[in-house]
């Protein structure tokens, strides 16, 4: 047990540094996790005296209380830190900000941010661990790892599965990331969405075989999981859709369609959903839906990140 | 620890001597039934909890033990204490969560908390961490059924099935036939030449 680390990285700041190994051990970790929030008392006392400051300067109530309830499951602090109404607001600057959360002494910062490298500035410049919640159209980490926990725990792999991911992939850092991982840990990818809404160049994406289809159809057909992605409706606005009821029409995924994938297809979604926009309400609540494990997942891949990257990494050997 | 990583851990080490055969680990363990029997004002208060792995089939034959010599059988339960060892971190990075089970309400209850091999008390002390996160026993008590020495808390056993002596970096192992060995057996292992 003594020798190589066993997560040999200081922050997580996206899938793409992260080696097939890496996304392995925090997979194996998150099952264990997993079973803590199944007690009756569901918290160990494992970061006991760590501090994790959760630093939201966008909008994201599930993603920012999936990690307090992860911090909170392992005892460490959690402070919640969102920008409305916060300095930001004043004109400080993220550095400042972040030289200011580091007078605080945390030991991970947990960071979500509509720039795309915040994470990772924010990661050059103070002394904490820091995780990636989402940084603009770059990556989302721990989204990316709790889809791929959710996919293995109902498969019970990942490795040759084709995967198709429905939407706009064009801004979507969920997308990003899962194409990242799930290449990685063997899967087929299979990109959909409207023409507006791929950009040029998915093909080669990914670490493992990418394909990209502007119609849902083909991209469905034969696929073990059905990943839709959703809709912000900023896009109607900026013109790269006419309107939801049309999107719905050609890319929304209904029974349908869904009934061209694998008899045992699952159907999952990063929520917050748009009922009868991207994805049918009856399919969302349906046999196939994996959407709330997807919620549990979130929290115990979030406890494995916390306690992979708040405690000293572990090198030397302890009897029993 | 168990499975593959046990046998890494064993790797290198040679059998010194049993400290317990077949039939010592029984009169051991029928012998610790008969004391922690002697000791409880009421017997339906009784809970037997195991620590994960090594404590859990030692607690289910004591409740078969303590329920042959009175008409009730007493509570089982079970506590993993993965995650709650302050060495978490030095000694253990790759846990492997089990599940904790423990009987209703512990309030007024007594538990007595069965383990293995007591050692440098760490374990023991997570186990009591943990117990009181899920409640108040009135008291509780520690059974092992080897006492191996060399403690680093201020842990003392109630119960001990065997006391030993050993140095720093022996081994002791605890084979039962619940986890696959042929014949229950405790052996005292150490570093080969």
């Amino acid at each position: 047990m003594t020798g190589e680390a066993l997560f040999p990285h200081r922050h997580l700041l996206g899938i793409e540094p992260l080696g097939r190994e890496d996304l392995v051990t925090i997979l194996d970790l998150a099952d264990q996790m997993a079973k803590i929030s199944e007690r009756a008392i569901k918290r160990v006392p494992t970061l006991r005296g760590k501090t994790v400051i959760n630093m939201f300067m966008e909008a994201s109530t599930r993603t920012r209380t999936s990690f307090e309830i992860a911090g909170k499951r392992l005892s460490a602090d959690v402070i919640n830190f969102s920008s409305s109404g916060s300095s930001t607001e004043k004109g400080e600057t993220l550095l400042d900000t972040a030289k200011n959360l580091m007078a605080m002494h945390p030991d991970v910062i947990v960071m979500r941010s509509n720039a795309s490298g915040a994470a990772s500035f924010i990661a050059r410049n103070v002394g904490a661990a820091v995780v990636n919640a989402g940084d603009g159209m770059h990556e989302h980490p721990t989204q990316a790892l709790l889809d791929a926990a959710t996919i293995r725990k109902h498969k019970g792999r990942i490795e040759g599965l084709t995967v198709a991911i429905l939407g706009d992939i064009a801004h979507s850092r969920v997308a990003r990331s899962n194409v990242l991982a799930l290449g990685k840990l063997g899967a087929r990818v299979r990109l959909a969405g409207p023409r507006t809404l791929l950009p040029l160049g998915l093909e080669g994406l990914g670490p493992g075989p990418v394909e990209v289809f502007d119609r849902v159809e083909p991209a469905i057909e034969g696929a073990d999981v059905v990943m839709v992605l959703r809709l912000q409706k900023e896009r109607m606005s900026a013109g790269l859709i006419p309107n939801t009821r049309e999107y719905s029409r050609y890319f929304g995924l209904n029974a349908a369609r869904l009934a061209l994938a694998k008899p045992d297809a699952i159907v999952m979604h990063p929520g917050p959903i748009n009922r009868g926009v991207e994805l049918d309400p009856g399919l969302a609540d349906g046999a196939r839906s994996v959407i709330l494990d997807q919620v549990s997942m979130g929290v115990a891949v979030r406890m494995a990140v916390l306690y992979l990257l708040a405690g000293p990494s572990p090198s030397e050997d302890h009897p029993s | 620890m168990k499975g593959k990583a046990r046998k890494a851990r064993d790797a290198g080490l040679v059998e010194r001597r049993t400290l317990l055969d077949e039939r010592g680990v029984g009169d051991a363990l029928a012998r610790m039934a008969g004391e922690i029997l002697a000791r409880q004002s009421d017997p339906r208060a009784l809970v037997l909890v195991g620590v994960r792995t090594g404590g859990v089939p030692l607690a289910q034959r004591l409740q078969k033990l303590v329920a042959a010599r009175t008409e009730h059988a007493p509570a089982l339960g079970v506590l993993d204490i993965t995650l709650y060892r302050d060495d978490v971190f030095v000694g253990l990075p790759r846990p492997e969560v089990g599940p904790t089970e423990l009987p209703g309400t512990l309030e007024g209850q007594v538990v007595v908390l069965v383990d293995d091999v007591l050692f440098t008390g760490r374990t023991t002390r997570a186990a009591l961490v943990e117990l009181m996160d899920y409640g108040r026993p009135r008291q509780v008590q520690l059974a092992v059924l080897v006492d191996r020495g060399w403690r680093e808390l201020p842990i003392a056993p109630d119960y001990v099935g065997l006391a030993v002596e050993t140095t720093r970096e022996q081994t002791v192992r605890v084979h039962l036939r619940e986890t696959g060995a042929p014949a229950d057996r405790v052996v005292l292992l150490e570093q080969g030449p």
